[in-house]
């Protein structure tokens, strides 16, 4: 499996997880998560607050020692090796950076450690690539969030780690600052070409930077894929509901064939694409995003085989690219609706509609958990 | 109520010129108590001191300002011991205190969690009875048919201590050992307090970036802890530093004929001579300037004004 250097690092050498678990007490942070992460990739490990995703970055780099369970990277067992022995390296929370060495000190840490004699070229050109080397004498004191977040990278990067581990890098910043950073985050990873895994709260975040997310929930791995798979085929309603909105719509099969399923709901039949439910039997929970659903004043305008369902207009909020309405169905239920600003009229409130919606952009769910699931840890997150 | 609105009416509405005397009395008013005690109890006794150290006289016909500045050497000659003895006792105690302090603020910081306030309270509990006391204690401990003395001698320990002049014959009371364990004892909480504030204000995080950037506990340690933890270290060696120079208690009660120490020479002076006011006062100021020679040296040695 090609050469081995000083640090044990192996070329090739895709990141692990076999089994690997965490129990601090009763409580089980991280349940047995088998896990492989292809080197090179931009890795994103997602979920809410107290998921088991920064427990499952620690174990990683080796700062947390896991109950069970094995962590290779290549074909090396690194379960047992100390943090300062694997070549991994670690992108804090709260930056860390050393506080009486001065930035180029710090970003030099790494390198005088392993005991380089020449260190000046290396952190010129990695300052370099962050675009601060002329803050190089200042102290980190003297830093603002962002310019302390680009150094903590670098203290990590000049090391070249195997696996470079982020642990909400940018949730410290403002808004505009962090949009900025996932920009120049992702152009470094392309630049350097290491495995990247990066643990966030912001499913946003995680879908501008990540090539593969993984959305956790109570210490497991809920479901695995590329931002666009998660988001226009979740497994679970907790990923439907915690990336971005989703409209979950109980029903009962009908009937189902190879390519199409015929849900009843609300008194309606509503058909979907076969390959895309995970449930062709009984109870499913039919789900549209809002972007996909579109009004019609008259079921004539609905054009022909699309889902429809009758409903009032509850709320409307113009907000300049877009409409956003909700819709009451009969049933008391809302439905969300984002209308892309095309110059067609506005519903108001109280407006009799048809909610309508392309079968092909529909997907459908096990109707056996809960619908709220996820739903409200989205906002919380991103308070 | 009225009247007093009415009455404070004017005043709001005055010109800014009416004010500004008033609100320059005020820091004047607010400091007036504290500069009244540091001139009396400060200054004042200063002056006094270097003025008598150049006087001659006795107690009978007075003591005149005369400018007689051999009071100094005096003050030096016949007390180099002294002098030695007060050097070596408090460096050797801080240096102590330091070796010893160290490690227990480092637990007590870092692996103390919840017991962290019960374990610095157990550090300071101890002060809470009188200074002398204490230093009287100790020699029960180190009395001859104690404890310690015991354990020394069944480890031949006792004769490797006299050859290297710490311990007097099969004794270890009424030696320099036994001043600076005095020393050690009474003025650790000053070296732990100080080094626990800055250990503890330290981010375990920090030591986990240490631990993630290929330093081992060792090493960690001597490339983050040690250099943020350094104000402590500075704060402590002064403030045990400082009072050790000048104490004499524990080399009064503790030590014999031949662990002098200047305090007790000025002591001797003060209180048992009727002519020894001047010299006695000249050994004073020698301390002093000595002392404050000597911390600023060594404040600018350690880099302070960047940690501090």
């Amino acid at each position: 499996m090609g050469s081995t250097d000083v640090m044990g690092r192996t070329e090739g050498g895709d990141l692990r997880l076999v089994g690997l678990t965490k129990r601090f007490g009763a409580f089980t942070a991280v349940d047995s998560i088998d896990l492989t992460i292809p080197q090179g990739s931009f890795f994103a490990l997602l979920g809410a607050s107290g998921c088991g995703k920064t427990t499952t970055l620690r174990m990683v780099s080796g700062l947390e020692d896991p109950t069970a369970g094995q962590i290779f990277l290549g074909d090396k067992d690194v379960t047992d090796a100390k943090p300062y022995r694997r070549p991994v390296n670690t992108v804090f929370q709260n930056y860390a950076l050393f506080p009486h060495l001065d930035i180029f000190e710090n970003v030099a840490f790494g390198l005088r450690r392993r005991g380089f004699k020449s260190v000046k070229p290396q952190v010129e050109a990695m300052l370099d690539l962050v675009e601060l080397g002329h803050l190089a004498k200042r102290k980190p004191t003297q830093l603002s969030g962002g310019q302390q977040q680009r150094i903590a990278l670098a203290r990590a990067l000049i090391n070249e780690p195997q696996v470079l581990l982020l642990d909400e890098p940018l949730g410290a910043l403002d808004l505009k600052l962090r949009r900025q950073m996932q920009i120049e985050l992702k152009r470094i990873q392309t630049e350097v070409g290491l495995t990247f895994v990066h643990v966030t709260h912001d499913q946003e975040e995680a879908m501008t930077m990540a090539d593969t997310i993984a959305v956790m929930n109570h210490g497991r791995i809920e479901q695995l894929g590329s931002p666009a798979e998660l988001y226009e085929n979740p497994a679970t309603t907790f990923v439907a509901n915690f990336l971005g909105q989703s409209n979950l719509i109980p029903g009962t099969v009908e009937t189902a064939t190879d390519d199409v399923v015929t849900v009843s709901a609300h008194g309606r039949k509503l058909t979907l694409d076969a390959k895309r439910c995970r449930s062709v039997s009984g109870e499913v929970i039919l789900g549209v995003r809002p972007e996909k659903v579109q009004l019609a004043v008259s079921e004539a305008d609905v054009p022909s085989g699309f889902n429809a369902l009758s409903g009032t207009v509850s709320d409307t909020s113009f907000i300049g690219v877009s409409t956003q309405y909700l819709v009451k169905l009969p049933s008391g239920e809302e439905l969300s609706v984002f209308e892309q600003n095309t110059g067609r009229e506005i519903q108001r409130p109280g407006s009799e509609v048809f909610v309508h919606w392309d079968p092909s952009q529909g997907f459908g769910l096990d109707g056996a958990q809960d619908i709220e699931a996820g739903a409200a840890l989205d906002e919380e997150g991103a308070a | 109520m009225s009247t007093a609105l009415l009455d404070k009416a004017p005043a709001s509405e005055a010109p800014p010129e009416d004010r500004k005397p008033r609100r320059n009395i005020t820091p004047w008013v607010l400091l007036l108590p504290g500069l009244l005690w540091l001139i009396l109890f400060f200054l004042i006794p200063i002056l006094t001191s270097v003025s008598a150290s150049v006087q001659t006289g006795n107690f009978d016909d007075g003591f005149k300002l005369t400018w007689h500045w051999a009071n100094y050497a005096d003050a030096i000659k016949p007390y180099w011991r002294q002098y030695l003895h007060s050097g070596i006792f408090s460096v050797a105690t801080t240096v102590l205190c330091l070796a010893l302090g160290y490690p227990v603020a480092y637990f007590i910081a870092f692996k103390g969690g919840k017991w962290k306030s019960l374990l610095m309270a157990l550090v300071i509990v101890p002060s809470f009875t009188s200074f002398l006391i204490r230093t009287i204690a100790w020699k029960t401990i180190l009395a001859d048919n104690g404890f310690v003395v015991r354990v020394l001698n069944d480890l031949h320990i006792l004769g490797v201590t006299r050859r290297l002049g710490i311990t007097v014959g099969t004794h270890v009371l009424a030696s320099p050992g036994a001043v600076v364990c005095g020393m050690v004892y009474n003025f650790l909480p000053f070296m732990i307090l100080p080094l626990y504030t800055s250990l503890e204000k330290i981010d375990p995080r920090l030591l986990e970036a240490g631990n993630d950037l290929y330093c081992g506990t060792f090493q960690t340690w001597r490339r983050i802890t040690l250099p943020l933890s350094m104000p402590g270290v500075i704060g402590g060696t002064l403030l045990t530093f400082i009072p050790a120079i000048g104490d004499y208690i524990n080399a009064q009660l503790l030590g014999n004929a031949n662990t002098g120490v200047v305090g007790q020479s000025i002591e001797n002076l003060f209180l048992r001579k009727t002519d020894g006011y001047p010299v006695g006062s000249a050994m004073s100021v020698i301390m002093m300037v000595g002392t404050l020679v000597l911390v600023m040296l060594y404040i600018r040695k350690a880099g302070t004004e960047d940690l501090i």
